[in-house]
């Protein structure tokens, strides 16, 4: 018997961290533009210490203020879509649940669009009109996620089959609507559409958005975190997890709103990338076992983990033109969901 | 009576006794489609008391209430009038937290989404008991390898759930009950898809634990055999209505049972001096 203790959870997430960190210096070096390890080291100690005046160098600007950017960016999308998946595959009880199968990205893709185009109509101060795409998003997360539950539902059971089935379809659905709505209110926009059907990190992000960016994550990570040792009781189903002591209405709740509002969160400011809230969370039970108390951090690390290397890869190898980072996801990713189908099916 | 079986009826009264923990009084419960219809079924006012140590068996057949009733004594079912109480207590107002540290249940078997091992499994007893993050203490390692020693399982405490048998798989999922280190031990046919040989082992290691732990324990099954060697009350239902309570030779009558199970059978006494029933097919 080898319980998790938090020396063993904390050495694990340093490991965790470590991989995270190579893995942004070699994507810091990347790129269509080279850069020397010398100089990427002098110009990133330069801009912890606010000594931005010393970058002068062009490179450094690149690194600093374009690629750097970016690659956070990217740490909090993925990880909160790992997150998100992992928390999705607990609560519905499916291994192959994640937002982007579900058709909870596009719900929320579409939440974001519809945002946009009614916020010239809404009379609210600009502060807030920087809210409004999150928001919008993480209502359409929740809305399409509270409907893919109740059309997966047979019997007053969830049917995993049909679960993934209704979540196909809206998803399709989802789209097409998505592809309606940019044709004729925003106009036809090839990078727009690309962006929100398969995800793109290159969109800067507004300096509004990065607070509540990673003020949300925390905070919803976070709650989901408190509810770990639930689910793990609730992977066995409700009635087990009632008779352990959980609180399953409330822990339902919790988990439902603070994946709604990751997933929300990350597609409003990167589209709906696939298939990470998928692959991560299998890798890592894969390594580190289904225990969520380790599982939730390992996710989360795993998804920046996998993203900023997506990224990377989407920067660089048809460079110097780019590709949606979407695309590489869900070249991984797609295959690894049709084994993990097959497998299950066996 | 054999030597044997007297002892065990001594035993059987020294293990018995104290106060009432288990108090149902009056419990009656109607599924229904939806409000306005009339209810599918209904469970009529049912009462009976056990103390710890005892052992209570709820016979019948299919769809008569048993589960229903199981669910009431476990809170997981308010009453629709009457009420259960554990120790005084309202079984269906406990937290879920308080339930869980009271009250362990014994289900058919659940599909595990993800492997677990043995021991991961039995730690899961523990939950009702944890704070905050629920980081396991030494304490609860002891008691859930004490658990898993209780039912003769401490060399399957590494092995994977899914890649052991049924016996062994029921005595881990027991083992992880009595980490809860409950009062009220519920069980809803434990021995299904059990064989003779594990089944016997099972309800034998149930006799122990409930006389050593002082466990009060009700288990819902459909081996009358079984319940009439071990149960110490008998609750006989059907269609929702409890036909007689009390212990087995009080309960197993041929011309009952006859009419509760629709099939010919006659009753004796078997070697321990309980009734046994068989089964005359065809006449």
């Amino acid at each position: 018997m080898r319980p998790l203790t938090f020396q063993n959870l904390f050495l694990r997430c340093l490991a965790l961290a470590t991989v995270l960190f190579v893995v942004v210096v070699i994507a810091l070096k990347l790129g269509a533009v080279p850069v020397s390890l010398y100089g990427l080291g002098r110009d990133l100690v330069r801009a912890l210490l606010g000594q931005s005046s010393g970058i002068s160098s062009d490179y450094g600007m690149i690194v600093i203020d374009i690629r750097l950017p970016r690659i956070l960016l990217g740490i909090v999308v993925g990880a909160s879509l790992a997150v998100a998946g992992t928390s999705f595959q607990a609560l519905l009880r499916n291994p192959l649940a994640d937002p982007y199968v579900l058709g909870v990205s596009s719900g929320a893709a579409l939440g974001a669009i519809v945002a946009l185009i009614a916020e010239p109509h809404l009379a609210i101060s600009p502060e807030f009109a920087a809210l409004l795409t999150p928001f919008g998003a993480f209502l359409g997360a929740a809305a399409s996620i509270a409907a893919v539950y109740f059309l997966g539902r047979r019997e007053g059971q969830i049917d995993s089959s049909t679960l993934l089935l209704a979540g196909i379809i809206s998803a399709s659905f989802l789209s097409a609507v998505i592809l309606f709505l940019m044709t004729t209110q925003i106009g036809r926009d090839m990078h727009g559409i690309a962006f929100w059907m398969m995800g793109d990190l290159s969109t800067p992000l507004q300096q509004k958005l990065r607070w509540v960016l990673g003020v949300g994550f925390l905070a919803a990570a976070g709650a989901i975190y408190t509810t770990a040792s639930d689910l793990n009781m609730l992977l066995a189903g409700e009635k087990e997890a009632m008779h352990l002591g959980v609180d399953v209405p409330r822990v339902q709740l919790v988990v439902y709103i603070a994946a709604s509002a990751l997933t929300g969160l990350a597609v409003s400011v990167s589209g709906a990338i696939g298939y990470v809230g998928l692959l991560v969370p299998h890798v890592m039970r894969f390594i580190f076992g289904s225990d969520h108390r380790m599982l939730l951090p390992a996710a989360a690390f795993g998804g920046a983990i996998a993203i900023v290397i997506a990224d990377t890869l989407a920067r660089t190898v048809v460079a110097p033109a780019e590709l949606p980072v979407g695309v590489m996801t869900a070249m991984a990713g797609a295959p690894l969901f049709i084994y993990l189908l097959r497998r299950r099916l066996a | 009576m054999s030597v044997q079986a007297a002892t065990r009826v001594a035993n059987d009264a020294s293990r018995v006794g104290g106060e009432v923990r288990l108090s149902v009084e009056q419990v009656s419960y109607a599924y229904s489609a939806n409000p306005a219809q009339a209810p599918l079924f209904t469970l009529e006012a049912t009462s009976f008391q056990a103390r710890p140590g005892e052992i209570l068996a709820i016979l019948g057949p299919n769809a008569s209430g048993k589960s229903t009733l199981l669910k009431l004594i476990s809170g997981a079912l308010e009453p629709l009038s009457g009420r259960v109480l554990l120790n005084g207590f309202l079984t269906h107002s406990l937290s879920p937290k308080t339930r869980a540290q009271r009250i362990a249940m014994v289900q058919q078997e659940s599909p595990l989404l993800f492997p677990s091992r043995a021991w991961e499994f039995v730690l899961q007893g523990r939950h009702p008991y944890g704070r905050a993050l629920r980081f396991e203490s030494e304490e609860d390692v002891i008691i859930a390898r004490n658990a898993l020693a209780q039912v003769g399982a401490d060399h399957l405490s590494d092995r994977w759930m899914d890649q052991i048998s049924g016996g062994e798989k029921q005595r881990v999922i027991l083992a992880r009950a009595l980490a809860q280190q409950p009062l009220l031990l519920l069980l809803d046919e434990p021995t299904l898809h059990l064989d003779i040989g594990a089944q016997v082992d099972l309800l034998d290691a149930l006799r122990r634990l409930a006389a050593a732990n002082r466990y009060t324990v009700v288990v819902v099954t459909h081996e009358l055999n079984l319940a009439a060697e071990y149960a110490d009350q008998v609750i006989l239902l059907q269609r929702g209505k409890s036909l007689r309570i009390g212990p087995p030779a009080n309960v197993y009558q041929r011309e009952l049972l006859e009419q509760v199970f629709q099939t010919s059978l006659s009753v004796d006494l078997s070697s321990s001096g309980r009734p046994r029933v068989n089964v005359l097919p065809g006449t």
